[in-house]
């Protein structure tokens, strides 16, 4: 039984990243897929949900069409910036990124909807603007949706697997993650190792659903308890 | 002095047959108000009061028209100037309250005006310095409704507006918050107008009264008429 940790830190690194550019980058989609009524909305926010549904391979292989040195916009980045990001980490957070975003976008557009207008309105009446409104008004009342968009984001993405094998390879320390990890030790028949990788893997899953379930139900008790005086 | 007059299309609510032969009406609203003066606004659902003292807020925008505060102009679709909510100098108080949940009593009206012993007289003046603390979970209708309306005044407007604020609580709160509304509009002498169904309230509580029906201003009268 062989255990390498350099999975586990690609992972994690994977994951951090992920999550923190989803949480910062979404939020005005989310504000705009909550709060506007234009035509055009539906057919956007639909875009943002396809890879709810689309199979992971189904997207790594368009992915990696699209970002390859030998595609158009892969060999602008490539002479302009010198950026690849076909078989790097770069590509590999921008892929996952793309994979992950409706877990973030649902979670932060619920939780905006969930802010009465009328609040925002008394925000604005009060001689504060927009971005005074939603740091001292808006994100406080969505602290529990911005955290179900975290630990979901970041959950589905250490499991992430299609998408990263498509686009990432198995690189060691560069695109190799716990979940193509235990692909490897399987296909090698090392089932200890796979077993300790998957073992992690699911006591972190566990971990993060159960902190999920514990937000909603709080989260819910204060709604009882809100509605009923 | 506050003068207006508006003009913006509305669509007519409910399923009536009078929305299947007409879905739009205007709502056609010229007035001044003088200072300290108290207006109620009375008219059936879908008269177009609340849009009114919402384009006065600056939440909605009129097609046509101006909005005049002492000569300053806060719009005027002419000039195109459409000044936002935040820069019209208004308190307004909500049927629904509208208070922060995640703020207690005194953080909400801080949250107007961050000078904290003029915060905790205002709540004084509504008879909630006790309940400072309190989130607006812990507070009943009654008393959520005297924090917005201390919160409305702690920024010390030109123009109070009042959209139907006792609709969502029984008789014998509604006299009492009444009362705290005309007491508190008497001693700041702040210009007031507030929507309302109930013909009483405002019998009770304003000086002039009146009255739109689709959108049109069918009537002005002195309250001591009704």
């Amino acid at each position: 039984m062989t255990i390498d940790l350099l999975p586990f830190a690609v992972s994690l690194q994977l994951g951090l990243w992920v999550t923190v550019i989803l949480a910062v980058c979404m939020f005005p989609f989310a504000w705009i897929f909550a709060r506007s009524t234009k035509a055009w909305v539906p057919w956007v926010e639909s875009l943002f949900s396809l890879s709810l549904v689309l199979p992971p391979t189904v997207l790594g292989f368009y992915l990696l069409l699209f970002f390859s040195p030998l595609s158009p916009l892969g060999q602008f980045l490539d002479n302009t910036f010198g950026l690849r990001l076909v078989f790097t980490f770069p590509g590999l957070v921008l892929a996952s990124c793309i994979a992950g975003m409706p877990f973030m976008i649902t979670a932060l557009r619920n939780g905006i909807m969930a802010i009465p207008e009328h609040v925002l309105e008394a925000s604005w009446t009060l001689g504060k603007g927009r971005l005074e409104t939603i740091w001292h008004v808006v994100l406080p009342n969505m602290r529990p949706a911005i955290l179900a968009g975290v630990i979901t984001t970041f959950a589905h993405t250490l499991g992430e697997f299609g998408v990263v094998l498509m686009i990432g390879g198995s690189l060691p320390g560069i695109s190799k993650v716990v979940s193509i990890a235990i692909f490897e030790r399987v296909e090698a028949q090392d089932f200890a190792s796979a077993h300790v990788y998957a073992g992690i893997l699911l006591l972190t899953s566990y971990v993060g659903v159960f902190l999920l379930n514990r937000i909603q139900r709080t989260q819910r008790l204060r709604d009882a308890r809100r509605d009923s005086v | 002095m506050i003068q207006f007059e508006l003009e913006k299309t509305l669509k007519r609510p409910g399923k009536s047959k009078e929305r299947l032969e007409k879905p739009s009406f205007r709502l056609e609203v010229k007035f001044a108000l003088a200072k300290g003066q108290f207006v109620g606004i009375l008219g059936p659902s879908g008269s177009g009061k609340s849009t009114l003292i919402r384009c006065l807020a600056g939440l909605e925008k009129p097609d046509v028209g101006f909005i005049r505060l002492d000569g300053f102009t806060w719009f005027d679709s002419h000039l195109t100037i459409n000044l936002p909510p935040q820069q019209r100098s208004i308190g307004m108080v909500f049927q629904d309250y509208a208070l922060f949940p995640h703020l207690s009593a005194l953080g909400n009206v801080l949250y107007a005006n961050s000078d904290r012993p003029k915060a905790m007289e205002w709540l004084d003046r509504v008879g909630l310095a006790d309940h400072a603390s309190h989130l607006p979970r812990e507070l009943s209708g009654g008393q959520k409704q005297r924090v917005a309306l201390a919160r409305a005044l702690a920024r010390e407007p030109e123009l109070l507006l009042l959209d139907e604020p006792l609709s969502a609580l029984d008789e014998e709160l509604r006299a009492d918050l009444g009362e705290l509304i005309l007491s508190v509009q008497r001693s700041t002498r702040i210009t007031a107008l507030m929507v309302t169904h109930s013909r009483q309230e405002i019998a009770r509580l304003c000086d002039t009264v009146i009255e739109l029906k689709s959108g049109k201003l069918v009537s002005e009268k002195s309250c001591q008429k009704l």
